[in-house]
């Protein structure tokens, strides 16, 4: 597979803050791919120099085979190949969901029909409505469908399930992975660690400006294999214990309760856990 | 599919402009009928006449008519603009392939078409109800068209170029709007400009808008009245002149201090 994102010794300051400082990222072509990290980690300076927002002091990066950074015409082809969706924005309140979808469309050389991207994000029904009467779901799913209607090779999408229901989280985790089905490569960056794990091919975690980890959310930080906690009832005693060995104790305390174990429960760390101990502490 | 143009997305973007502009009621309020309650205030206040076949409403029809050029283009798009860019929409658009010059095409078709409206008002209400009289003989016509295009390109860029002094979206209108207030003290809108103090109207001819009304008087007031200006002609090369100077200062400027984000 093909690399789609490539980062190296990338390095960006504010003064005397550090924002990013020698970050290393690959990302390659079809995955979900996300982005966590505490706030000051330097994850949003380093998207933003991938979208070509901002500048970079050193480093290499290639964004589709392009140096975000380069100015002028060059850029609107690249750009015609990637799709961002900010965080909140609150903009064309005044002009109706297709409107704004299908006057975006013409800014592409090859976009896709304004009704069907509408109807992909959930909006069909809203369709007519005026952006600003949209709740805060809908006006980003209304984002969202600005952001693909151009039949983007990447998205960028930052903090996109913001202020959902978990139900419209769940139907929008879907049309995610249906547009990576469809062949796009998704750049995530989330505060929502469960959504990290919903979707997520393969996370990093950043902080103080560099990786510490890129891994698969089931195995990210050593989780597969950490202690997983047992617990079950024993009279009307709840107990619990930690173990390297879960299954040999659940067998042990299946013998001794004669079949069925009462209120059994194994649970591994969760990637939050995981997470907050390899951020360890400067977690706001 | 072809690769769109920037002049074509750029007018596709004019109509949206125009279509937002006239969904927001308080700014076509704002914007239109403003002008107009003051020229209802002012020529019913003032109904003498300033000199021979002169009326004030003629006259303050005229400064208006410039003003017009100031409100539609600077201080409409050094308003609209920061909220713009306070919202994300300029960042949005940053975000597309869209041409950067597709934006300012789209803001200069807002800006024509909502100057048209507002001097076609001024006109028909300043006829129908304050005696004002239109400009006589292709010449006066010809000139009306020549300020009208180049006082709004003016004012245009020097909105555009402005847009980058407010701090917020929301304060926009608190700092500009002060601006032209004065300037219109300062160029002969509400008064007669040679009544003004010396040293306004000095600090006035360094700013275009003193230009703009002198012109429009000069298509609007009686070729007598030109000795009653402070040249004691018309000096319409050098109103011409002074204008263009400010578009070019308002391009230089806005081609290099405009941002698409807030710092």
């Amino acid at each position: 597979m093909s690399t789609v994102i490539s980062v190296s010794g990338l390095r960006k300051s504010y003064g005397a803050n550090q924002a990013v400082d020698g970050l290393d990222l690959d990302i390659k072509q079809g995955e979900i791919f996300a982005l966590l990290g505490p706030n000051g980690a330097g994850k949003t300076t380093t998207v933003e120099i991938l979208e070509g927002f901002r500048d970079r002091d050193s480093g290499e990066v290639q964004v589709l085979g392009f140096d975000p950074s380069t100015k002028g015409r060059a850029g609107q082809a690249w750009r015609d190949r990637i799709g961002i969706v900010l965080q909140s924005t609150a903009d064309a309140g005044d002009l109706t969901v297709y409107e704004s979808v299908s006057h975006f469309a013409k800014y592409y050389e090859n976009p896709k029909d304004a009704r069907e991207v509408i109807e992909l994000v959930g909006l069909s029904e809203k369709a007519d409505a005026l952006g600003r009467t949209l709740s805060g779901g809908q006006r980003r799913r209304l984002d969202v469908a600005l952001g693909i209607i151009g039949s983007p090779e990447l998205i960028f999408l930052d903090e996109p399930t913001t202020g959902f229901d978990p139900e419209a989280r769940r139907a929008f985790w879907q049309l995610i992975r249906k547009l990576r089905d469809e062949g796009a490569t998704i750049l995530l960056t989330t505060h929502y660690l469960d959504e990290a794990e919903a979707l997520a091919d393969r996370v990093a975690v950043i902080n103080r400006g560099k990786i510490i980890e890129v891994s698969t959310p089931a195995l990210l930080g050593g989780r597969a294999t950490s202690l997983a906690t047992v617990s079950w009832r024993d009279g009307s005693e709840l107990r619990s214990e930690k173990s390297a060995n879960p299954t040999q104790l659940v067998n042990q305390l299946s013998s001794q309760f004669g079949g069925e174990v009462p209120e059994l429960n194994v649970k591994r760390a969760s990637l939050e856990d995981i997470y907050l101990e390899m951020i360890g502490g400067t977690h706001e | 599919m072809s690769k769109p143009t920037a002049l074509s997305i750029g007018i596709q973007r004019g109509g949206l402009e125009i279509k937002q502009f006239m969904r927001q009621r308080e700014s076509v309020v704002f914007t239109m009928l403003f002008p107009l309650i003051l020229l209802a205030i002012f020529g019913s206040v003032f109904s003498n006449s300033i000199a021979e076949g002169v009326t004030f409403s003629q006259y303050f029809v005229a400064g208006m008519i410039a003003s017009g050029l100031v409100n539609t283009g600077f201080q409409q798009l050094a308003i609209m603009i920061p909220m713009e860019r306070e919202f994300g929409t300029l960042k949005r658009l940053r975000g597309t392939p869209m041409p950067a010059s597709s934006y300012f095409i789209g803001k200069a078709i807002l800006v024509t078409l909502s100057m048209l409206i507002q001097v076609f008002l001024l006109l028909a209400a300043g006829v129908a109800f304050f005696g004002v009289n239109l400009p006589t003989g292709a010449d006066k016509w010809l000139l009306l068209v020549a300020l009208l295009v180049l006082g709004s390109a003016c004012s245009t860029v020097l909105g555009i170029a402005f847009s980058n002094v407010p701090k917020s979206g929301r304060g926009a209108s608190a700092v500009v709007s002060p601006v032209v207030i004065v300037l219109q003290f300062f160029s002969g809108v509400f008064f007669i400009f040679t009544d003004l103090p010396q040293w306004m109207q000095q600090v006035a001819a360094i700013f275009p808008l003193k230009w703009m009304t002198q012109g429009a008087r000069s298509i609007f007031l009686p070729d007598s009245f030109a000795t009653r200006e402070v040249a004691g002609n018309w000096e319409t090369g050098r109103t011409f002149a002074i204008i263009t100077a400010w578009l070019v200062v308002g391009l230089i400027w806005a081609g290099r201090s405009f941002k698409w984000e807030r710092d």
